[in-house]
This record gives structure tokens, sequence and C-alpha cells, in this order.
């Protein structure tokens, strides 16, 4: 079962299509209401980047397996503005709401994988993924 | 951009609706209010308390048993609350610490500044790039009055702010020496000396020093235990590593260093660089030497400091953009 499912991220509406795709996934692969809550979040993270800075986008989901393991992986793919300098962007603080725990290093510790590439003007990458233990 | 509202009553409307309708929506709007929350420094254990008023208001007829269970709850999470808070202050701290370090960070680069100089016949490319805000490498071009080009790579065994103060020393001992001596052996040997007697033990400087003849295009080099670099031939496409022995900077009093000579071709390539850029590692692994050399391979065909900044993308690329080690890479070609 490696089916690709998607969502269009054009309204703030679809960040909530998003979460509820990813969670459901991940529930039907046996993560529990934490980790469940904890993906949604990092979806919403991804979605609301996408919504605010690059206008549109999509989020990718599948299952990843790696034996003996098993994951969720999510990516967020837009064509939008880009990111000038990732590093900066990765370190804490750095996030415009300045808030604790937000932004793409909160993704980062909420999932157990995080790869970010962007093309300034040309776009964004993030992939994540949750292994199930 | 809508605000999120954190009053109480905005928290048991999307509590009430979550209870009757079980829908992902207001988990959203919950999110949002807790990164709001965090925003205005609201605690842990106050989520909770806005949590037991509202749901009392939404079921005043809650059991008793039920009831006490969540004062339970608010009391195992107040030590969070103070947790909270003590993290809180410590990050305000670090936020200060950080802007403190950033202006020293931007004095040091005012210190260690040097230019790339301009010399006919040779097409010069330096980056150096901190890991973290202090930079522990250093890098310096120097011309002599016979139109001779001196350059110093080095790199302080230890990090951070000790490490930066170091490099300051050594870059004021280098300008203090008088023009005329610029010989690669010599500049090490005195350096070690000042390094030696200023230094804690336990920290060392490697160094490289090269002095480039742009009339015979002699290049002459001496090492102080550093990194070593590649000269690139042009005419095969091929890198060879350049070898030079000699002793750490810093170890003992007395040390004479080991000169050597060679001749540079048209499309010649000399690389120097620091162990920030060989020691970078593929998740877990550090890359060999060769795959360094590969990567440069990729780039010989662009401008100096094109090639430098193109190589130096490709490993914070690699390394999902966090720096381990400081990272300076220099490239001086022989062109027409
Ligand atoms: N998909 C994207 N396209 C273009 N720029 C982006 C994208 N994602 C993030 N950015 C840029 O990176 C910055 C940091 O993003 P991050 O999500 O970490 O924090 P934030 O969105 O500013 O704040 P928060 O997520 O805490 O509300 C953003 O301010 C934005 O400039
Ligand atoms: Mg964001």
């Amino acid at each position: 079962m490696n089916s690709q499912s998607c969502v269009n991220i054009e309204k703030e509406w679809d960040i909530v299509s998003a979460r509820q795709l990813g969670r459901n996934l991940a529930r039907k692969l046996g993560f529990g209401t934490v980790d469940q809550a904890r993906i949604a979040t990092a979806i919403s993270e991804l979605a609301r980047n996408i919504y605010l800075y690059a206008g549109s986008g999509e989020i990718y989901f599948d299952i990843v397996e790696d034996h003996p393991k098993k994951g969720i992986r999510i990516r967020a793919i837009d064509q939008g503005q880009g990111i000038e300098d990732i590093g900066k962007v990765m370190k804490d603080g750095y996030s415009t709401s300045g808030g604790l725990g937000a932004g793409l290093p909160g993704v980062k510790r909420l999932m157990d994988e995080f790869h970010i590439s962007s093309v300034p003007g040309a776009g964004t990458e993030v992939e994540v993924v949750k292994w199930l233990r | 951009m809508q605000t999120v509202n954190l009053e109480k009553e905005n928290y048991k409307q999307l509590l009430k609706r979550f209870i009757e309708k079980n829908d992902e929506e207001t988990l959203y709007k919950a999110d949002l209010f807790s990164k709001e929350s965090i925003r205005q420094n609201v605690t842990p254990d106050e989520i909770i308390h806005v949590y037991i008023q509202a749901l009392e208001d939404l079921y005043p007829d809650l059991p008793e048993t039920f009831r006490r269970s969540l004062d339970f709850l608010l009391e195992t999470m107040i030590s969070y609350g103070v947790a909270y808070k003590e993290f809180q202050e410590m990050r305000e701290e670090q936020l200060e610490i950080k802007s403190e370090l950033a202006l020293a960070a931007k004095m040091q680069e005012k210190l260690l500044n040097t230019r790339v100089p301009e010399i006919k016949g040779l097409d010069i490319g330096a980056i150096s790039i901190p890991a973290k805000q202090m930079n522990g490498d250093y890098y310096h071009f120097i011309e002599d009055h016979r139109g001779n080009l001196g350059v110093a790579i080095a790199d302080v065994i230890g990090k951070g702010f000790p490490a930066a103060l170091c490099m300051s020393m050594v870059k004021y001992t280098m300008d203090s020496f008088p023009e005329s001596r610029m010989l690669p052996k010599r500049i090490l040997q005195l350096l070690n000396r000042v390094v030696e007697k200023n230094v804690d033990p336990g920290m060392f400087v490697t160094m490289f020093y090269g002095l480039y003849n742009p009339d015979s295009h002699d290049f002459y080099y001496a090492s102080a235990g550093h990194e070593p670099g590649l000269f690139y031939h042009g005419q095969h496409g091929v890198f060879t590593e350049i070898e030079a022995k000699g002793l750490v900077l810093g170890v003992e009093r007395d040390v004479t260093y080991k000169q050597y000579k060679r001749r540079i071709e048209l499309g010649d390539m000399i690389v120097l660089l620091t162990d920030g850029v060989t020691e970078c590692r593929r998740g877990e692994r550090f890359l060999e030497r060769d795959e360094v050399i590969e990567v440069m391979k990729q780039y010989t065909h662009l401008p100096a400091q094109q090639m430098v900044e193109r190589v130096f993308r490709y490993f914070e690329e690699l390394q999902d953009f966090q720096l381990r080690d400081d990272f300076t890479l220099i490239v001086i070609r022989r062109e027409n």
C-alpha cells in the first residue's frame, strides 16, 4: 500500500483538510493520539507557510517503509518565492511569530526526519517523516 | 491575518464546539490558540486552569469525583508552569547573550577583515563562514613591496569565543611583521613562539602559509600541522594533495618549519582549506577526501570566487544547512 494522497493548499480552510488527512493516515498506521496530534501540528505549520508565503502549493502524504520500520512521510511543495537563507530560518527564535516551539524548527522537533530545500524565486520543498515505534 | 482571541470565553466556545462536532477545524483553531498563548507567555498550568473553568461552565453538574480529578491535574501541572517560567527567563538571557555575541562577531569580522587582492595573472576567491557566531578560522592576504602575494589560512583547535580571541592575536602578530621577512618558514616560526607563550595549553593553532611570486610563478609554502590543501593541474584536470609537514603552533617553544616550493603553471590552482571542508558529514559519515575533490571538480570551470561559493553551498546543503565546523576555502588560479 503505497498510494499517495495530496491536498492542494490555496485557502486557509485547506490547512484543515491537510491536517485531517494526515491525522487519519497516522491513525490508520497505528500512531497513538499524541503522535497523531504532533503530526497534525507539523502539517499545520507546513501548510500555513505555503498559504502565507507561497500563496499556493501541495502537501503529499505517503507511507514509507525501511525494514522493519514504517512511517508516515509528508512533503510540502510550492513554487513560491523560496527562502533566501535557510540556515537562518532553521535557527530557533527566527520565526516571525517569535514563538517558542513554532515554525520550521518546531516541525523538525515534532518529526523524526526533516529535509528542506529551497531555491529563491523558484520554490520550497520540505520533506518530513515520522517513524512508528 | 485573523488574530486569535485569548479570552477564556473563546477557549470555552472552541471546547464546546469540539465536544459537539469532533472536527479538525476546531483542532486547528486550538493550535492557533496555543501558539498565541505561548507568544503571550501563558504557562501550561494556566491553560489547564482555563480548560477546567470552561468545562465547569459548560457542565455545571460534573460529578464531584471528576471535578476533583481536574484539581489533581492542575496540581501536577503547577511545577511545569514554574519550570516554564524559568525557561522563559533563560531564553531572554540567552537572547541578550546572543545579541552581545552578534556584536562581538561583527567586531571580529572587522578586525580580521582582509581584502582579496587583485593581482595580474591571478584569479583569487575566498570564503570563510563560521559554524556558530564567532569564527575560529582565519585567512589573510598580504602583498609585499615586491608584489609577492602572501596567503595565510589558519584554524584554532577549539571553538567559539576563546578560539576567536586567539585568532585576533594571531592576526595582530602577523600585522606586526616587517614586510621584508615574508618567508613562510620564518613566519610560522615566529608565530609559533607567540602562540606558545600567550595561549593556554590545550589550545592550538594550525596554519598554512604560502608566498606566491607572480613573476616567476613559484609558490613557497610551509605548514604548521594544517589540513593539507590541494594543487590542481589544469592540464590534466587532476587534484593532488599539497604535502607539507610541520608541528602545530603552540606546542613547543622552538620549532623550525620546512619550506617547500612549487612552480604554478597556467591553469593550475592552489586550493587551501580548513577541516570544516573536509570534515563535512553526510549523516553520520565523514566525507572521504576523494568525494571532496569530486565536488570541487564540478566547479573548476567557474571563476575562483564563484567556485568557492558554489562548493560552500553544496556542502551547506549536504549538512542540512547546519555547519558543524567553521568553513574556509581559498582558491588561487593562475590565468592569462
Ligand atoms: N514555503 C515557504 N515559501 C517561502 N518562504 C517561506 C516558506 N516557509 C517559510 N518561509 C520563510 O521562512 C520564515 C520562517 O518560517 P517559519 O515557519 O519557521 O516561521 P514563521 O512562519 O515566520 O512563524 P510561525 O510559523 O511561528 O508563525 C518565514 O517567515 C518565511 O519568510
Ligand atoms: Mg510558519
